[in-house]
């Protein structure tokens, strides 16, 4: 087999028994890899309606057939499971030689199952595999865990770990990767947490072929020159910070737990201020692993208060714990991040809960009382001593790392909870960018700024995919919504196919087109994908039973909507000034050009299109009764 | 004057598409672990370090080969000086391994020595190194170019003290 490894490893945590299986080939190019086959394989194996912390809920590691091969940024794994956050599906990405590992060492992607009945950790070594005893790394923080891991294995094992908040079950806590990466998002690391898997280690000494040398070196060689651009440059320069100036240009910077677009103080969290203050090398840092950009840095802050070293913090981090929550110290902003990372938790949830805790407690929601002392927008030292709280479980940093739409609830109100489907915001304000607002009501994780939302054409002006090409457009106005159905729609697919491949969606930001990833995934796998048409179909695909996933587990078309503040409430300033999200008018479009009925079915006559079953009515009947139970 | 490939760890990020391209023309997979140049990462400071052969004039490799397979070149296309191997010469006995002081030739799967040959002239780490960290370049360049930044360095100074 070509690019993919052919090899499922499968460990039963509860006996301590692993078993090797061959990869189910059909399901593999139906669904390529990483997210994709991730997804396919939870879908057909767990009950959606499982409760997240049960031991029948599995967590998945999955490679794409690119990764470990020299197409460019390709370093990437992808953790699926159902998410204890949003009761959805959950599949969280990250970079790092850890991926890359686990492909040389011989598999597509581990399938973990049960619960030990006691700390332990997992060492892969080719097709070797042993578990450890953890119970002495319980406690310990990301990099102490990484650096413990490798002491008891090989020292040059790659590591994937909780920190202590998925020990605690955090609901957003990370799965944490080489020194700083997170798979962060939906809580992937509370269920590692759940089954007391503290680690996996990997080593591979194997390699990846692909199918056609000289057509994959070709792609390569034309994907590297694509990316070989000044904006590539200037990226590895400031890396995801860097964007923050254009956001708030567009007046869309979550300011004050979005209750505006533009934030007063944004020069002060510019990116070059970071890569030039705080960075340990100034504009410069290490990349992921066959990266032709390298957006990583790691910082350092001195400063008593807030000193620490450590991976970040990227734009979204500095997006929620800066202007979202009203700080202008940077040096707060990179604390907080340093907390989130050495204990393993999302900083976007992390940041965007203490934002919505800071408004509720402003308005007198939450008595001061609950949390020992006064929160309001601005404080960094509060903001940073919550985040500590949080990660520990300490205080009223419990209930925050149930998430804020669970706090909130637990104060009587939900309005001021900043999220979709139970998961907090990113760093963009839907107001000011239509089909942001569009892509977070729809996308199956919950609200999400990197599994295909539209920010990438109007915000960063990527026109060269063909999915404007194609029809002629070579602008895009993000205030405007009746093309947003459309392009987020086509967007959403796209990027489904970016995730499945094991490739980072940042050198496509930069101008890596669909046909350039289908010759790269043709060439490395040697499977036909059918044309343009076929690949989009196959994102089309991905895209669908993540839905159908969330479907059965109980969610339905009510779950795709918008916070109160994004439907209603005009934007005060900025160049989306007097604009909500028009997501009545773009949702029933949307839903039609997905093929799905009115309340956000997917139809037979698309089912059958795309090749997909639809659950069946028992399926139905349990998801309508959870339904009710969460209404 | 002759052409090396040369190291600049300030641009080096540790992305390792230098053992990735390596291991993919000479093995036909991508394998860092069959790369002949290794990357080491120094995270904490931000540094990537990547090793690959000098093509030392006074090869120790060369000297030490009991059977005449290593061989100093001058490569046909570049003019560049380059060590090579002939597999079919080259019995496997690792003498070369003991004593390149860089850990920059070993017997492969192929019982025979693998070493950096510059790809015939078009090294693929050079050719994707998206940073220019490693350079293919005349020696003379490579020597200007630090004298001037070091001049840079020394100008930079006086001004600030004029």
């Amino acid at each position: 087999m070509y690019g993919w490894t052919g090899k499922v490893l499968r460990v039963d945590l509860t006996n301590q028994r692993s078993s090797v299986e061959a990869l189910d080939y059909k399901a593999a190019t139906d669904y390529i890899g990483g997210l994709g086959l991730g997804v396919k394989y939870l879908y057909d194996e767990i009950d959606p309606t499982v409760d997240p912390y049960s031991p029948k809920n599995k967590l998945l590691f999955a490679t794409g057939p690119l990764t470990g091969t020299g197409a460019p940024s390709s370093g990437r794994y992808m953790v699926v499971t159902k998410s204890p956050l949003t009761g959805g599906i959950a599949n969280s990405g990250a970079s790092g030689e850890w991926a890359m590992q686990l492909k040389y060492a011989g598999w597509d992607m581990i399938i973990l199952e049960g619960k030990a009945a006691k700390p332990v950790y997992l060492f892969i070594d080719d097709d070797r595999v042993t578990f450890g005893d953890a119970a002495p790394l319980w406690g310990k923080n990301s990099l102490e865990t990484e650096e413990a891991v490798a002491d008891l294995t090989a020292p040059d094992a790659h590591v994937a770990c909780i920190g202590p908040a998925g020990e605690k079950m955090v609901r957003f806590a990370c799965v944490m990767n080489d020194k700083g990466r997170a798979a962060g998002r939906s809580g992937v690391g509370a269920v590692m947490g759940s089954k007391n898997l503290k680690a996996i280690a990997v080593r591979g000494t194997g390699g990846v072929k692909v199918a056609d040398p000289d057509r994959f070196y070709k792609a390569v060689e034309a994907a590297y020159e694509t990316l070989n651009t000044p904006v590539v440059a200037w990226f590895h320069g400031v890396g995801t910070p860097g964007v923050l100036d254009l956001v708030q240009s567009f007046g869309a910077l979550p300011t004050r737990n979005f209750s505006t677009g533009v934030f007063e103080d944004y020069e002060k969290l510019s990116g070059d201020v970071l890569a030039s203050k705080y960075s340990v090398r100034d504009h410069m840092g290490l990349g992921c692993p066959a990266c032709p950009i390298a957006c990583g840095r790691v910082s350092k802050v001195t400063t008593p208060e807030f000193a620490g070293v450590g991976e970040g913090p990227e734009y979204e981090t500095i997006g929620m714990f800066g202007s979202n929550c009203g700080v202008s110290d940077f040096e707060a902003v990179c604390k907080a991040n340093f907390i989130c990372n050495e204990m393993g938790m999302d900083t976007i949830s992390a940041g965007n809960s203490i934002a919505c805790a800071m408004e509720m407690f402003e308005r007198g929601l939450i008595p001061q009382e609950d949390i020992g002392f006064p929160l309001t927008f601005g404080d960094g030292s509060a903001m940073v001593r919550l985040t500590e709280m949080m990660a520990k479980r300490e205080g009223f940093g419990d209930l925050l790392a149930e998430g804020s739409y669970r706090m909130a609830e637990h104060y009587g109100t939900t309005e001021y909870f900043m999220g979709v489907k139970k998961q907090e915001f990113p760093a963009y304000d839907g107001r000011s960018l239509q089909g942001m607002g569009l892509g977070y009501a729809t996308q199956p994780r919950g609200a999400c700024h990197i599994r295909g939302e539209a920010q990438d054409l109007d915000l960063y002006g990527v026109v060269v995919w063909r999915i404007t090409k194609d029809r002629g457009i070579d602008k895009v106005d993000p205030l405007r919504w009746d093309d947003k159905p459309l392009l987020a729609k086509e967007v959403q697919d796209w990027f489904c196919m970016i995730d499945s491949c094991g490739l980072c969606n940042f050198i496509f930001f930069l101008h890596v087109d669909e046909d350039q990833t289908r010759e790269l995934l043709e060439a490395g796998t040697g499977i036909d994908m059918g044309g343009y048409e076929g690949f989009k179909r196959t994102g089309e695909r991905i895209f669908n039973i993540q839905t159908l996933f969330n479907r059965r587990a109980g969610m339905t078309s009510a779950d795709d909507t918008l916070p109160k503040r994004m439907l209603e409430e005009p934007m005060p300033g900025g160049p989306g000034k007097g604009m909500v999200v028009r997501l009545a008018e773009m949702l029933p479009p949307y839903y039609e050009l997905r093929g799905w009925d009115a309340e956000g079915n997917l139809t037979p006559e698309k089912a059958a299109e795309l090749g997909l079953t639809l659950p069946k009515i028992k399926a139905k009947k349990a998801a309508a009764t959870e339904a009710s139970d969460q209404a | 004057m002759t052409k090396m490939i040369t190291v600049n760890i300030d641009k080096c990020t540790g992305c390792g598409a230098c053992e990735l391209m390596c291991s993919f023309r000479h093995h036909g997979e991508f394998n860092p672990r069959k790369a002949r140049i290794t990357k080491t990462v120094f995270h904490d400071e931000q540094i990537s370090v990547p090793i690959l052969c000098q093509q030392c004039e006074d090869a120790w490799c060369v000297n030490v080969c009991p059977s005449g397979a290593l061989q100093k070149n001058v490569d046909a296309l570049t003019g560049a000086y380059v060590v090579t191997v002939s597999e079919d010469v080259c019995v496997g006995c690792r003498m070369c391994m003991l004593a390149c002081p860089y850990g920059n030739i070993q017997v492969g799967s192929k019982g025979v020595a693998e070493k950096c040959n510059l790809c015939e002239g078009d090294p693929q780490c050079v050719k994707f190194c998206a940073f220019s960290a490693l350079r293919f370049e005349d020696t003379d360049a490579n020597v200007r170019d630090r004298k001037s930044k070091l001049a840079s360095t020394l100008i930079t100074a006086y001004r600030e003290g004029a």
